[in-house]
């Protein structure tokens, strides 16, 4: 009797031909997805693995710490990478204010009129100008026009204008995630704009802040073109290990513009040290992309509604 | 003017019109609503209820679009003319149907109002907690795990928790906008007899679509149809089998539409 009954319950489930298409289409969809999402990996674990090996005989920590020798044919890249260092804490120190409190102001505060389109209209347009038309922006203007000359802080600059667009959407973006139901509970109660956003608004989006944040500065470290006519040099002499090395008013190597001369620029340069400074500016990016997801995870599993 | 001050009327109304581009919401609305009492207001979904409570604390501002007109007079003063709008939202208890727990604990929920008011000292911030939520019939529930965030409770526990907040700041008005709506129907008739006391100290607004509700509370019902005053009366009256208005008695009789 039980027999009958389970084998009849089957039938009712998968004896159609419509189910049994159905089945099948589920199956096929889920198998063309499920590749793509793998074929997507396939590149970026290649891409580690060649640079890794080849720079191995190179990734010493005396590479990461030590100075360039012999016309970059030896020793290793420290002068850039506190390069970097400095361009990047520098256009953050002058993005991040701008672009959050700009971001905060259009999501919270600016009303829909022609100015506040205007405005979103401009950002989202800045954010697509090439970073090569980034740089020479920032060489007529910071350098030339402002008289700053090729230095770090010009460098900064011009990596602070092409990150901040992208810095205020994404500050817009995590406010927006917050309900506007629970403003709208704080208003009724008597709070101000600025009271919600500092005790509700702020505390629930500042991780999301955070994450654009440190996805742009992967991109500043990462960027070669708006630094090379701002403020990059091909060599500085600096000592080694010297963690206050450049003066933001003059010139500085940068770990980009680094592995770009001696790529092209340097005869015999071993290869693999090429690849080695590759793959630091790779470890710096992935380790920054790392702390974004951490950071993006914690926030989601604390997540208070 | 002098005339109808002397009735000790909290809230003024006089043909308060809003609209949404172009289509109304309120077109014309007069009311007077009494001091200490309970002012029901009933009638049909899109009738412009809750728009009109939000005219009242001038929230209404803050929703884009919204073109009004019209004053709205509390103790006698127009409240556009108020300078300081929070203390205005402050003396007004809101509570909308839907509960809104602030991603916050229980006890900074109830406190938020009063500390945005600068208020600091913990034993008096403890004692309005514990008044508040005693009053919207969720300290039993609660007392014990004040430090958890209100948005874990559940959707009646929240909107209780809205209500308590709501009382926080020691309003001069609450309203109600179907706050029963999440609530089973025993805490519901706990918070009503809270209501009852209320009233004696505190001018309540009651809307309601269970017209039984404003039947049982209401001192004062108004019946609110496609943003125009209906009929406003004694509660007895409008409930009465002739209110003197055939709609009226259709809508409170269940026979309208």
């Amino acid at each position: 009797m039980t027999d009958t009954t389970t084998t009849d319950a089957a039938k009712l489930f998968t004896a159609t031909d419509l189910v049994r298409h159905k089945l099948r289409k589920q199956k096929i969809v889920g198998a063309v997805f499920g590749s793509m999402a793998v074929i997507i990996l396939i590149p970026l674990i290649a891409l580690i693995i060649c640079l890794v090996v080849r720079a191995w005989p190179s990734l010493t920590w005396e590479f990461l710490t030590d100075v360039p020798k012999r016309g970059m044919r030896a020793g290793g890249i420290w002068s850039p990478l506190v390069g970097t260092l400095y361009t990047v804490a520098f256009s953050l120190m002058i993005a991040v204010p701008i672009g959050v409190l700009a971001g905060i102001y259009l999501n919270e505060y600016a009303k829909d009129n022609w100015f506040t389109r205007i405005v979103h209209l401009a950002v989202v347009n800045l954010a697509g100008v090439p970073s090569i038309v980034h740089a020479l922006f920032g060489l007529g203007a910071f350098v030339a026009f402002a008289g700053l000359g090729k230095c770090v802080l010009s460098a900064s600059l011009t990596l602070a204008i092409m990150t901040l667009p992208v810095i205020i959407v994404s500050t817009k973006e995590a406010l927006a995630a917050v309900p506007m139901a629970f403003r709208m509970a704080c208003w009724n109660l008597g709070a101000t704009r600025w009271q919600t956003i500092r005790t509700i608004v702020l505390p629930n989006s500042i991780g999301g802040i955070l994450t654009g944040v440190i996805l742009q500065v992967c991109r500043a470290a990462g960027e070669t073109a708006p630094i090379m006519f701002t403020g990059a040099v091909f060599f500085k002499k600096i000592a080694r290990g010297d963690l206050f090395a450049y003066n933001p008013m003059e010139q500085c190597m940068a770990l980009s513009y680094h592995l770009y001369t001696i790529a092209t620029q340097v005869p015999n340069v071993p290869e693999s040290m090429l690849y080695g400074t590759a793959v630091v500016l790779l470890g710096f990016v992935l380790v920054f992309n790392s702390f974004a997801i951490a950071l993006r995870t914690y926030m989601r599993h604390k997540k208070k509604w | 003017m002098v005339a109808a001050m002397a009735a000790d009327n909290k809230i003024e109304i006089r043909d308060l019109r809003v609209s949404f581009g172009s289509k109304p919401a309120l077109k014309g609305v007069s009311m007077e609503i009494p001091r200490n009492g309970i002012f029901a207001i009933i009638g049909p979904a899109n009738s412009g209820k809750t728009t009109l409570l939000k005219c009242i604390n001038r929230t209404i501002e803050l929703e884009a679009g919204a073109k009004t007109s019209g004053t709205v007079l509390v103790d006698g003063t127009d409240v556009h003319k108020v300078r300081n709008v929070y203390d205005l939202r402050r003396s007004i208890g809101m509570v909308f149907p839907l509960p809104v727990g602030l991603p916050l604990s229980i006890y900074d929920n109830v406190a938020y109002a009063p500390r945005r008011a600068g208020i600091r000292n913990r034993a008096h911030l403890d004692e309005v907690v514990e008044r508040c939520l005693t009053q919207a019939a969720l300290w039993d529930e609660v007392k014990d795990r004040l430090k958890t965030l209100g948005t874990m409770l559940s959707g009646g526990q929240q909107q209780r928790l809205t209500i308590a907040r709501a009382l926080s700041h020691e309003p001069e008005i609450l309203c109600l906008d179907e706050f029963s709506i999440a609530i089973d129907p025993v805490t519901t008739m706990r918070i009503e007899d809270v209501l009852v006391t209320l009233k004696e100290s505190m001018t309540i607004i009651l809307v309601t679509n269970l017209v039984q509700q404003a039947r049982r509370l209401g001192d004062i019902t108004c019946f609110l149809n496609e943003g125009e005053v209906v009929q406003t009366g004694d509660t007895e009256l409008m409930f009465s089998d002739d209110p003197g208005n055939q709609v009226t008695h259709d809508y409170v009789h269940g026979v309208f539409g």
